[in-house]
């Protein structure tokens, strides 16, 4: 037992330790860029370690910077981090297993990458267990901090993200990941139909509510149209 | 304590709170009608794809073609692949296209 649990967590590091190679120039670009805002070091940190949501945090940088009210700058943290609601049900299924404790513990690191890799996991019929999910989150964790402090210590030294290609890595791994999920019933469609939503809504109503917008699209693609071709499966 | 400081703690609750609270309100159902379960399925592609699309149509030709790259690495392989086809793509289009 112990043993295997040490495996699946060595199992998930390596998962999450591939995953935190793309998180770096991020997690950097958002500790410079907080630096630069006029965050201390330490509400650099602490933002990274309390949040550990990327694209929250750049947007709660952007209104830091705009002096807006301060419920504003929390609201619109949370509403770009809304979608977690929906990871948050869908892995409750897959955490059958686990203690409440565990749940609420593993939940916090619940992230796009680690959302993305348990889905996967799952689905490959493998039981989610917690050591494999602690495994992904701890190598994501440490890389989120790890690169945000060099990022603050750093702020004026960040290469040139844009000729090293770093800053377009993440839509590519986001793609990589969708594509991963082909297999699942009306994927093709539900794929069409987020990805039509999100730009349409990105350009009527705004980042980040895209994001919801775009996701429930899709989804309620699947809601509507499921019936009609689980019933064509025998 | 700083206004930045409670800011940051007051965004980190309410992130937490929704990382665990879809788990909470699907908990107290006890089953879980197939058309709930079809929507949750169909998550992962959803969310995800509205991370890629604006991206997408944002992005000039370098970034469609690393896109086009990636995706068809995706196909043959995991993470790694995906990234190192995708991102050497993109370097090298951005050198070419400018």
């Amino acid at each position: 037992m112990q043993d295997s649990s040490r495996t699946e967590f060595g199992r998930g590091f390596a998962r999450g330790g591939t995953i935190a190679v793309a998180m770096v120039p991020v997690a950097m670009l958002f500790g410079a860029l907080a630096v630069q805002t006029g965050l201390s070091f330490a509400e650099t940190v602490l933002m990274s370690a309390a949040i550990f949501a990327g694209a929250s945090q750049l947007v709660g940088l952007e209104l830091f910077g705009q002096h807006v009210p301060a419920w504003l700058i929390v609201f619109s943290i949370f509403a770009v981090n809304f979608r977690h609601v929906l990871y948050s049900a869908a892995l409750g299924r897959r955490t059958g297993h686990w203690s409440e404790g565990a749940r609420a513990f593993g939940f916090f690191f619940l992230t796009d990458p680690q959302f993305a890799e348990s889905e996967r996991r799952a689905e490959s019929g493998t039981l989610l267990s917690f050591a494999w999910y602690m495994g992904v989150a701890v190598p994501l964790y440490s890389v989120w901090i790890g690169g945000t402090t060099l990022g603050a210590w750093f702020g004026g030294m960040i290469p040139d993200a844009h000729a090293l290609g770093v800053d377009f890595l993440m839509p590519i791994y986001f793609l990589g990941l969708v594509i991963g999920f082909r297999k699942r019933p009306l994927w093709l469609p539900v794929v069409l139909s987020s990805s039509a939503a999100s730009v349409l809504a990105y350009h009527l109503v705004g980042s980040p509510w895209h994001v919801s917008l775009g996701a429930l699209a899709g989804i309620l693609y699947a809601v509507v149209f499921t019936s009609s071709s689980e019933e064509a499966k025998p | 304590m700083s206004t930045t400081v409670w800011i940051i703690l007051a965004g980190a609750v309410l992130t937490y709170l929704t990382r665990i609270g879809g788990h909470l309100v699907l908990s107290r159902f006890e089953r879980v009608h197939p058309r709930v379960e079809a929507g949750l399925n169909a998550v992962p592609a959803a969310v995800l794809s509205t991370l890629v699309a604006p991206a997408a149509v944002a992005g000039g030709p370098a970034e469609l073609l690393a896109l086009v790259a990636g995706g068809l690495a995706a196909l043959r392989g995991g993470t790694l692949l995906v990234l190192i086809v995708g991102g050497s793509t993109l370097v090298i289009a951005r050198q070419l296209l400018g």
